[in-house]
């Protein structure tokens, strides 16, 4: 024990030293947090529309005005060329292209179908089909408008819907982003600063000596991982602060829940990043190691798209991803409320990776050195 | 000179753990990314409170449990179950329907039907609120053309340019290219600059009659023949596997990549003349690079959707200008006058940090 506490020790010194170390560990990620949590949402704001106006009628002019006097459109420009508005498509000026045809008042007013062309830039498939959508339900209600004025009868929905949203009322983006960033940032600290620091005694040289001292394997791993632990909580510590305290998140569920969590969970980020330092002799490798298994874990884990959409060979590969865990349990509790029994089988599956990982990390180092 | 590179060259390719990595890695990711990542949603899990359970409303639970976005289930009795389901976290939406729901749409009474979207992911429950909605104005519309009083008078004619399909991989693709180039380049640079300072042979370097300019010449010569490899190995696998188009002109895109890579080894070489150690190095590289070029870049989300402040911030991302042009050339086939303002402002940047990094640069080490 006390050894254990004088490696503790050691590795605390070592850490603090370092003030610039210090501060990207804990100025970073906050930052990080904060400007990060506005930049995740696909809430279309406003649509960059290029009118291509080729009737120049009345008609014509109403439909456009139908656009220009909603908040969700800009129009960039108002022209009857096809050509300029492919090259406002092509130079990002516009995303959306309505080409007005000669005859569309003529067409309208002999009672036949007027018809009006909609192009939409679609490499951005989503966006492209929320733009599509948007705007036909505008040109919709142009139609409607027009069946009113010409005494049609009007056609009433035959049944009433109404919806809600529950648990986010005003569908906040940022309700949903900051827990996940919490995690990211939480598991960076966790993976890079232990394994980095494990590989780099090998690389320097000093694991060496440390191996020819009395101190224990064990001594020797619980020393190297405890501090990065700690460390990582009280990020988590702060970053839950700072949740509530700019961005006034909601957190329903139990703050202890949260940190038991995330203690089990830390313990399976820090067995993968001791597996990483047993598997790689310099810095470099176990950084490039960790960042692979980083990016796979993080952009598979459903923090930015859907796994329910996902193909499934690869929701099975989530179900060995510790983020995509952790970051659907952080919600639950924060956003949900939902308490030990609603989130049981997810802890129940970090535990089992936790031990998994540990077992197999301490195993492998023990045969390396 | 020439023996210094070539002593770098073998100095990185005789490492074979991170050689499998460095190239396996691009891959593996565009292949896991590319099928597994979509935006769209499908096979969303919901429930249904039926308070009716009459033709009608089997026949709308039927069209929405066939329309492919939805997975019906289970069948809910009371409200109180709704809180619950939710908090478990398996569905997703539930669907309540007013009793006598027949009886009161054929006496034109206008039922209910009240749709709950678990809004803990907003934007999951928008959409999926929204098909719903729209599966239900499509049974409305049957029923009234039925009646044929409601006819279209200006018929959208909706076509979608460069991506008709809507594949989510034409979003990916670009964007783990820039991703990938940036670690390489960057973080790889950076680190293996701070790892000579270290270990103390970088002392051996300055020493040595090679200028300091050579020197890093030396160094980063290796990274740009790997990051071209890998560019390369990323737009083959895009183009085969997933049918991106190449619309464009194929030498044009690969300069703006070997542009690209210049940048981020200057960028690289600049951070570690401020980084002392390779941890430091590392983490500033990490952290203030990897969320950045994911989250700010264009690559996942749209830049345009974000507040004013963060869309200023985005301009001074190198890769977000890297994505527009990737884009512009393989999906719209622009020629050159339409991204000359994205490649000169990723020429400046490059012009920056090269002269930041000469200012820095210490011959003599402290």
């Amino acid at each position: 024990m006390r050894t254990l506490i004088f490696i503790l020790n050691k590795e605390f010194i070592q850490l603090f030293r370092n003030k610039v170390m210090v501060r990207i560990i804990f100025v970073l990620p906050m930052v990080q947090l904060l400007i990060l949590a506005y930049t995740a949402t696909y809430e279309i704001k406003v649509i960059r529309l290029h009118v291509v106006d080729l009737d120049r009628s009345l008609s014509s002019r109403e439909l456009t005005g139908h656009f220009s006097g909603s908040p969700f459109y800009r129009i960039v420009n108002y022209t009857n060329s096809n050509e300029l508005a492919e090259r406002d498509i092509l130079a990002n000026r516009a995303q959306q292209v309505i080409t007005i045809p000669a005859d569309f008042e003529k067409d309208l007013s002999t009672g036949g179908i007027a018809k009006v062309q909609l192009e939409t830039n679609a490499i951005d498939g989503a966006a492209a089909a929320l733009m599509n959508a948007y705007t036909l339900s505008v040109i919709q209600d142009f139609n409607l408008n027009l069946l009113v004025e010409s005494g049609g009868i009007i056609a009433e929905a035959p049944i009433k819907t109404s919806w809600s949203f529950w648990f986010n009322p005003e569908l906040n983006y940022k309700n949903y982003m900051v827990p996940g960033i919490l995690v990211l940032l939480v598991t960076i600290i966790g993976m890079f600063l232990s394994g980095m620091n494990l590989v780099k005694e090998k690389e320097i040289g000093t694991i060496e000596q440390i191996n020819v001292t009395p101190i224990k394997k064990y001594q020797f791993i619980i020393g190297k991982l405890l501090p990065y632990w700690i460390v990582a909580l009280v990020e988590l510590a702060f970053g839950l602060i700072l949740a509530k305290l700019v961005f006034n998140i909601p957190i329903l569920g139990s703050v202890g829940l949260i940190f038991l969590v995330a203690a089990v969970y830390l313990l399976v980020v820090l067995g993968l990043a001791l597996f990483v330092s047993t598997k790689t002799n310099t810095q470099q490798q176990a950084m490039f190691l960790s960042w692979f298994l980083l990016v796979v874990f993080i952009l598979m884990s459903g923090l930015f798209t859907p796994i329910d959409s996902m193909p499934q060979w690869a929701k099975v590969i989530t179900w060995f991803n510790p983020i995509a865990y952790f970051v659907e349990v952080i919600r639950m509790i924060m956003l949900k409320g939902s308490g030990l029994a609603d989130i049981m089988r997810n802890l129940t599956l970090l535990i089992v990776y936790a031990m998994v990982a540990l077992t197999v990390a301490v195993w492998q180092y023990r045969k390396t050195t | 000179m020439r023996g210094f590179i070539i002593k770098e060259f073998y100095h990185i390719f005789r490492d074979v753990r991170t050689m499998i990595i460095l190239f396996g890695m691009p891959v593996i990711q565009i292949l896991l990314f590319g099928f597994a990542l979509t935006n769209e949603i499908k096979n969303a899990r919901i429930a249904v409170l039926d308070h009716s359970k009459d033709d009608v409303t089997m026949e709308i639970i039927n069209k929405i449990a066939s329309s492919g976005y939805f997975i019906l289930d289970e069948n809910l009795s009371s409200e109180s179950d709704i809180e619950d389901r939710f908090r478990e976290g398996k569905i997703r939406l539930v669907i309540i329907f007013e009793q006598n729901f027949a009886e009161n749409l054929l006496k034109g009474n206008k039922p209910g039907i009240h749709i709950i979207g678990d809004a803990s992911d907003p934007n999951t429950a928008s959409l999926l609120v929204n098909y719903a909605l729209a599966i239900i104005r499509d049974y409305e519309a049957d029923l009234i053309i039925n009646q044929a009083s409601f006819n279209m008078i200006i018929l959208p004619e909706p076509k979608m340019l460069f991506n008709p399909e809507l594949k989510g991989v034409f979003m990916f693709v670009p964007g783990i290219i820039t991703v990938l180039l940036m670690l390489v380049c960057a973080m790889m640079t950076s680190i293996s600059i701070a790892r000579e300072k270290e270990i103390g042979t970088m002392e051996v370097l300055l020493v040595s009659p090679l200028k300091p300019f050579q020197i890093i010449v030396g160094k980063v010569a290796p990274y740009v023949v790997l990051s071209l490899v890998n560019a390369v190995t990323i737009l083959t696998l895009g183009y085969f596997v997933f049918g991106m188009p190449m619309q464009g002109n194929i030498v044009l895109l690969l300069t703006e990549a070997l542009l690209f890579i210049i940048m981020a080894l200057s960028m690289g070489i600049l951070i570690s003349t401020i980084a002392k150690t390779q941890q430091v190095a590392m983490f500033i590289s990490l952290a203030g690079l990897m969320l950045p070029t994911i989250l700010l870049s264009g690559f996942i989300f749209p830049i345009e959707n974000m507040p004013v402040a963060l869309q200023v911030l985005s301009n001074i991302m190198p890769s977000k200008w890297f994505i527009i042009i990737i884009k512009s050339i393989m999906l719209k086939g622009t020629e050159i006058v339409y991204i000359w303002k994205e490649t000169l402002i990723l020429i400046l940047m490059t012009v920056i940090f090269i002269g930041l990094s000469i200012k820095n640069f210490k011959i003599r080490l402290a």
